[in-house]
């Protein structure tokens, strides 16, 4: 028992991240934990003109506007009932606080390099760009996001162009 | 006693510049044919300031730059020279070398630039001009703050211990006084009688007494060195009053009659424990800048009470005889030593001098007294001294009669740094706004049974309230910190164009929030050197004109209502409407058919416009007029031209008081709640249906009075889906924008309210027809409108030619 603590404890700070899973439809996905800031309720957004429409709007989290994500509408898995059990992940990637909408939390999991595998080519059907790769996780898949290169990458829409330049 | 002065180096930093500003802007208001001995003492005082802090701080650089520089003013002040444009514009110079000193001292290096040396020269060269008019008699005494000229009789006493100092050894003390006899006669006196051996130098001509220090300073640490000067011969001392006070004074001892700093401290109550000294010590750098600004005949010094305390500190210092503090002065600086024993000389009785100020300007009959009364002066002290000092009454009274400068607020503030100050009203705002969510959920209680909340309630927000202004009031300051600046850029900018140019400040004391004050700088620099550069015509044209050769340029700051108004106002020739015009077609920047002055006076803001036929470095590239308006419309701000042809052109610039809270009126459009800033609304009005009117079927205009103006519709432009209620229920809003006024079609006019901006920027990106977002009462986010994008925003979805998008 104590060999085993010990052992995962070794591996947690040598390869191996801690993932929080969350599920969006039928799939499971998981980001960084480190990234993420705190999990609440979905309350009422104030829209945002002209804006993509997977952009939900922003929320005042204590004093701060934070824009809210539909990561459903993102990823095309169909319109989403919001109801009590929706939850927003907010998430602090470089710098900037973002909210996701998911249709629940499920787990936080420790992923060892090795257990990420290389997510195959869809070719120009699906962008991979920020897959980082896909895990099992008791015969079940778990799709493993790099949040940071996805939230910043220009078909959000998150930053400003000018802005994107400079952190690359 | 260690103290590590880089603690204190901030505060030096900032109050050189503070010097520096104080100095420049009295320099630029110094007029040259009819000086101001008051102003000159003024500077003369910053610059000594800055001296004796840049000697005390170890900034060499700093202190020989402001020593040359305040020779010359020393001279200036007592009238020794004439002032003229010449030592003016040298003197601003090396404002500017010091400055630059400052900055890099600040950043931990050192200036390095032969433009130190030309200012230096420059100036010992116009120090050196002409000579003293004799029959000056002040004149004719020697400069007493000053190392160079502050020789004082025609030789010195050389006390030191050489075993202390490590030169007792025979051959070296020969060496030594060869040296020294270099300089004079040199008599070796009580070199038997034991330690400290003291020896006297006779010379024909002034030696100062950095020269006899160097000498020493080859075999020896010259902290062990002291020097007083010689008595001078029984002429002049008869011939100097001061010498002559003391002489009489009661209780003065016969032998240190000539050497006014003995006799004062023998007599001086207070003065003589060594304790005192020790807390002086502490004080030295405020002490030497107070000490050596009120023997420098400083009219209207601040604190005259304070200035007392601390000459006190510093009389210790410089002159205690025998005592170790001597010594320890003599460390920090042996040029300082030398001027504190000058400074002694021909003002004795510091306590009278300390109050002389106040005495130069309350009691206009003050002279000279008979030496028995100045003498009891400095037995009481400061309480009685409003003796001004021997011979400093005539040529000084010039400035009597003025009122007294306001008393510094040197304890009354402390420094904080910005950060601190913006944390604290993010905070405040944060309290606001949870006051207002706590006062709408209690907003559903019953008031009768719930009194006590209610009562709690409005209490906090009164309270709240208070707090916020109390805290937005921190950083507010007067607009004069940017409009000070000016004198220089006016003065600079005409010589170099050769135009004779005088600024009117206005309004100076009109408070703004820091933040815009800093960025209100570049804007309103751009503006002066425009209206100097193409709005004042050149002298001769001016002449032609029938007007003052003279050019005039007017600052103005003022509130209206909420709002911050600046003004940058010439008198010269103003916009030329046909000029502009054609300038227009040739850039190819679309103008309606019959425009209005103050639709082409808008067209100067465009991007690389200028009307100036030749380009010159100060203005003409175009570059410029669009920057200033894009940098005021950041700050939430609009900028007016008014002008007419050969009376000039005011450019009028309208700020809110801060950039963290706005006034707006929120406004409901459907479900969704918006800001509108008030600066941007004129009226807002219900249309009636003939007022609605179409082009060619797509452009939908509103017709007010006989102006037809462009109707934006929020939900066309936000793609909010298809309006609720007919345009003829909804209401309209007019607004300003920088293309003229619009209509804003919104369904309803919640409430006047001040919001706390927050950037939408710093969590998301910039959205087109936002200028940024706020936290209703309830929690909710609403959006602050831009109605000059949101009408460029309608020209993109109403009008299907895209010409009118550019």
């Amino acid at each position: 028992m104590t060999e085993e603590l010990k052992e995962r404890a070794a591996v947690n700070t040598d390869d191996s991240r801690e993932y929080l899973t969350f599920t969006l439809g039928e799939e499971e996905y998981g980001i960084d934990i480190l990234n993420v800031q705190e999990i609440r309720g979905y309350d009422a957004v104030t829209k945002i003109a002209n804006a993509p429409d997977f952009i939900k709007g922003v929320i005042n989290m204590r004093g701060v506007i934070v824009p809210i994500i539909d990561m459903r509408l993102k990823f095309n898995l169909g319109e989403v009932e919001y109801n009590q059990f929706t939850v927003v992940i907010i998430l602090n990637v470089t710098g900037r606080v973002i909210g996701m909408v998911v249709d629940g939390v499920s787990d936080v999991v420790a992923l060892r390099r090795e257990q990420i595998r290389p997510a195959p080519e869809f070719g120009a059907v699906l962008d991979t760009d920020y897959i980082e790769g896909l895990a099992t996780l008791d015969e079940r898949m778990v799709i493993v996001v790099d949040i940071e290169r996805l939230m910043s990458s220009n078909e959000m829409g998150l930053v400003d162009q000018v802005q994107q330049q400079q952190s690359v | 006693m260690t103290i590590d002065m880089s603690q204190f180096y901030q505060v030096f930093f900032d109050e050189t510049d503070e010097h520096l500003s104080e100095m420049e802007s009295l320099l630029l208001e110094l007029d040259v044919d009819q000086p101001d001995l008051e102003k000159l003492n003024a500077i003369f005082r910053a610059a000594h300031s800055i001296k004796g802090g840049a000697g005390t701080f170890g900034f060499t650089d700093m202190a020989r730059v402001t020593h040359v520089l305040e020779t010359l003013l020393d001279r200036l002040r007592k009238q020794e020279l004439k002032p003229a444009v010449e030592m003016v514009d040298a003197f601003l110079e090396a404002g500017d070398v010091l400055r630059a000193q400052l900055e890099a001292h600040r950043a931990g290096g050192e200036y390095q630039d032969e433009r130190i040396e030309q200012v230096c020269q420059r100036l010992e060269a116009l120090t050196a001009g002409e000579p003293p008019p004799a029959a000056d008699m002040h004149a004719a005494a020697p400069d007493s703050d000053h190392p160079e000229p502050s020789v004082e009789g025609t030789g010195w006493r050389i006390q030191f211990d050489p075993v202390a100092a490590g030169i007792a050894e025979a051959d070296t003390l020969n060496a030594l006084a060869d040296g020294v006899a270099e300089l004079g006669r040199l008599q070796r006196v009580d070199e038997a009688t034991g330690r400290p051996y003291r020896w006297e130098l006779v010379t024909d001509t002034q030696v100062p007494a950095e020269r006899i220090l160097e000498v020493f300073d080859f075999v020896c640490d010259t902290h062990h060195i002291r020097l007083e000067p010689l008595p001078a011969s029984g002429a002049s001392v008869a011939a100097d009053p001061g010498y002559g006070l003391f002489d009489a004074a009661p209780g003065t001892p016969a032998d240190t009659g000539p050497d006014p700093g003995y006799g004062l401290f023998e007599d001086a109550p207070g003065a003589a424990g060594a304790d005192v000294a020790e807390s002086a010590m502490a004080r030295d750098a405020a002490a030497q800048e107070a000490g050596y600004g009120f023997f420098a005949a400083a009219p209207g010094s601040p604190d005259p009470s304070g200035e007392v305390q601390e000459g006190e500190g510093y009389g210790l210092f410089s002159d205690a005889p025998g005592s170790e503090q001597v010594h320890a002065r003599a460390e920090q600086d042996r040029a300082e030593t030398a001027q504190g024993y000058g400074l002694f000389d021909p003002s004795p009785g510091y306590p009278g001098a300390a109050r002389e100020p106040e005495g130069n300007h309350g009691d206009p009959d003050v002279h000279p007294h008979p030496p028995p009364e100045a003498g009891k002066n400095a037995d009481t002290g400061a309480a009685a001294g409003n003796a001004p000092p021997p011979g400093g009454g005539q040529e000084r009274r010039q400035g009597s009669g003025r009122p007294p400068r306001k008393p510094g607020g040197g304890d009354s503030s402390i420094r904080v740094s910005v950060e601190k100050v913006d944390q604290l009203i993010n905070l405040v705002g944060e309290l606001v706004i949870t006051h207002a969510m706590l006062a709408e959920s209690a907003s559903r209680l019953d008031p009768v049974a719930h009194e006590n909340i209610f009562n709690g309630l409005s209490n906090l927000e009164r309270n709240s309230r208070d707090l916020q202004q109390a805290v937005m009031s921190i950083r507010m300051m007067p607009i004069s910190f940017v409009f000070n600046r000016f004198p220089r850029v006016v003065r600079d900018t005409a010589a170099s164009l050769k135009k004779k140019v005088r600024l009117k400040l206005v309004g100076e004391d009109t408070e703004l929030d820091k933040g815009l004050i800093e960025r209100l700088a570049d804007p309103l620099n751009h503006l002066v050197r425009n209206s100097i550069d193409h709005g004042i015509e050149a002298p001769e044209k001016r002449r032609a004109a029938g007007k003052s050769e003279t050019g005039e340029i007017t600052l103005r700051a003022s509130h209206q209502g909420g709002n911050i108004v600046v003004e940058v106002a010439d008198d010269g020739g103003g916009l030329n409407r046909d000029k502009l015009l054609a300038k227009a077609t040739e850039r190819g920047v679309s103008v309606s058919e019959n425009p209005s002055d103050k639709e082409i006076w808008q067209l100067i803001f465009a991007p690389g416009f200028s009307t100036a036929d030749q380009v010159t470095d100060i203005s003409g590239r175009g570059v410029g007029m669009d920057v200033v308006r894009r940098n005021i419309e950041q700050m939430n701000g609009r900028v007016d031209i008014d002008s007419a042809p050969g009376e000039g052109t005011r450019i009028t610039i309208r700020l809110p008081l801060t950039l963290a809270i706005l006034d707006g009126m929120s406004v409901r459009l459907g479900e969704e709640i918006f800001i509108l800033p008030l600066t941007a609304i004129r009226e807002s009005i219900q249309p009636r249906p003939e007022q609605l009117k179409t082009v060619s079927g797509q452009g939908r205009v509103l017709q007010v009075g006989d102006e037809y103006l462009p109707l934006i519709l929020l939900q066309e432009v936000f793609d909010l889906g298809s309006p609720a209620q007919r345009i003829e229920d909804s209401i309209i809003v007019l607004v300003d924008t920088g293309q003229g006024r619009a209509a804003l079609v919104v369904d309803e006019l919640l409430a006047q309210q001040q919001v706390v901006i927050k950037s939408l920027e710093t969590n998301y990106r910039k959205v087109e027809g936002v200028s940024g977002a706020t936290i209703l009462g309830d929690g909710r986010v609403a959006l602050i409108l831009d109605v000059d994008e949101l009408l460029r925003l309608s020209h993109r979805t109403v009008r299907p030619r895209p010409s009118t998008t550019a």
